[in-house]
């Protein structure tokens, strides 16, 4: 039998400290939708999704409704979108852009992720096509999230790729300054891309999932700070171990809705995300977890350490909780996301080299940052290669998520409002690298690759 | 995996301590056919805390039509009232 503390326990972590759902995510392979004529092609991806997701949103709703466990997004990833387009006559793929916007919004979930293309090791005629067509559809869609994997620690870095996407992203933002280039937070370069993550902006259905997931994200950073607010000036081996049950706990409630949600929708279950992804409300920062552990502000000398210590012991809480976890799973260290975050930056505890050297040890990488609209396209590329380097000389994922705000510098913020949130315009050191990124080919795989 | 065993439910209600909210809590149970199995309650601080376990075997409506009416009575008298498949604690705290 329960015991009311347990009930009382499980209640107060959704009503006080924010736990929730973040998304349920559908998978769907549109492997089967190719054809020569375009038109053709997002005819069927139109209906393959509307049919796949058909109950994505009112299933999510009715498991929220009878477990009260709330459910924030419901969302659709699919399979890259250079992938499926290839064999098309298309000569740019925004019109796949604008048949996956649609598709979200008969299906009525908030993003559908999958425009994307994975070229580590080099370009394909219809990756040039789709990362070309990046801005543009970026710029004309609402829903729809972009990813470019460029490198892998098998592979090496797709140096030209770093180079392009640099340009891209200026492009991108360019296309929807009249937004503070929102389009920019719809995409996100990455080494080491997870198959299988829920989470936008970044979700992709990889070429080797199944023809329909269910991939989870839970979140619950509240929860952390909370169960860490009662073992203040403890021991930091007690600190970890009080990680690590929370995060066991809040695991087992993504796999009960996980489970159900797959039975429900008659796909299969894929795997549990469990990351702590922050949410501009107070109370649900990751920032604030680090400074519990001791630091003044986050961003202050120790909180890599911290976020070493935090990102490991959630991914031991939840590998103990599930079987399946998979995606990104650890803590998100997004800044306009995260109230903590943001007061860290706007008060300079905060540097983007801080941030940097965090995303060594957190779950993702450099994620919604705000820079100067004048940063060079060569810079941001170099913001990039120095990610990619860190994703793939350490065996991890890690992403870019940066927004170069046209019109504004530093001292200004951008503002979007909801779960994007607002963030302060981070300093960019201004020193040039541009002969280093013009120089293009490969960086050759780290020797640790060769596993075989 | 087969689906979950929806018959069990916890129902809490928290807030002000008021006259007779066991009464219509148990009121809208019977009505629709819920069997109380167990019932606990405390004030915690000047806060009502109250605990029930049922079984929703021959409920007469299903859990979703059962939190509309348990809503609607919280607002009612002013208290959070509470529906939720028992799977969900079961899940966190047992292994």
């Amino acid at each position: 039998m329960l015991t009311d503390f347990e009930i009382l326990e499980t209640i107060n972590m959704f009503q006080e400290q924010h736990l929730d759902i973040r998304t349920i995510t559908m998978g769907i392979s549109l492997m089967d939708c190719s054809c020569a004529s375009a038109e053709e092609t997002c005819r069927r991806i139109y209906d393959k999704i509307c049919r796949r997701a058909e109950k994505l949103v009112k299933t999510g709703e009715d498991i929220s409704r009878e477990y009260q466990v709330p459910i924030i997004n419901k969302r659709i990833s699919v399979t890259p979108i250079s992938i499926v387009a290839a064999s098309s006559d298309a000569s740019d793929y925004v019109c796949f852009a604008k048949t996956l916007d649609r598709a979200a919004k008969t299906c009525g979930v908030n993003f559908i992720g999958g425009f994307s293309a994975l070229v580590q090791k080099g370009y394909t005629d219809s990756d040039i096509k789709l990362i070309e067509s990046i801005p543009e559809s970026l710029a004309v869609t609402d829903f729809v999230c972009s990813s470019v994997n460029v490198a892998t620690t098998r592979t090496g870095i797709n140096m030209d790729a770093v180079r392009d996407m640099g340009r891209i992203i200026k492009q991108t933002a360019e296309l929807t300054k009249d937004r503070d280039a929102i389009g920019c937070a719809k995409l996100v370069v990455f080494a080491n891309a997870p198959d299988d993550n829920p989470f936008m902006a970044g979700a992709f259905l990889g070429p080797g999932e199944p023809e329909c997931v269910i991939n989870v994200g839970i979140s619950g950073p509240g929860v952390i700070k909370t169960a860490l607010e009662s073992v203040r000036g403890a021991d930091l081996g007690v600190v970890a171990e009080t990680i690590k049950k929370a995060a066991f706990k809040i695991t087992r409630v993504g796999e009960l809705v996980a489970r159900e949600a797959s039975v429900r929708l008659g796909a299969p279950f894929g795997i549990i995300d469990l990351s702590l992804a922050p949410t501009p409300v107070v109370g649900d920062s990751i920032a604030r977890i680090l400074e519990e552990f001791g630091l003044e502000d986050c961003g202050a000398w120790g909180t890599t350490c911290a976020l070493a210590m935090l990102n490991d012991a959630v991914k031991k809480g939840g590998t103990m909780a599930s079987s399946f976890v998979g995606g990104l799973s650890g803590a998100f260290i997004p800044v306009s996301e995260d109230e903590g975050m943001i007061a860290a930056a706007t008060k300079g505890a905060l540097t983007l080299e801080k941030l940097e050297a965090m995303t060594c040890v957190c779950s993702v990488g450099l994620d919604m940052i705000a820079i100067p609209g004048n940063t060079s396209a060569t810079t941001i590329s170099g913001i990039i290669a120095d990610e990619m380097a860190i994703g793939t000389f350490n065996s991890k994922t890690t992403a870019v998520r940066i927004i170069p705000t046209p019109g504004k510098d530093v001292g200004d913020s951008v503002e979007y409002g909801g779960l994007l949130g607002s963030a302060p315009i981070m300093r960019v050191n201004p020193s040039s690298c541009a002969d280093f990124i013009n120089r293009g080919g490969r960086v050759p795989a780290p020797i640790h690759s060769m596993r075989n | 995996m087969k689906p979950m065993d929806n018959r069990a439910a916890v129902i809490t209600v928290i807030g002000n301590d008021t006259i007779g909210i066991i009464a219509k809590v148990s009121g809208i149970l019977a009505d629709n056919q819920v069997n109380i199995k167990d019932i606990t309650q405390t004030i915690l601080e000047d806060i009502f805390t109250m605990i029930m376990i049922v079984d929703l075997t021959k409920s007469t409506v299903d859990i979703k039509d059962l939190a509309d009416k348990l809503d609607a009575l919280g607002e009612d008298i002013g208290l959070s009232v509470r529906i939720q498949n028992s799977n969900i604690f079961n899940a966190m705290h047992r292994i």
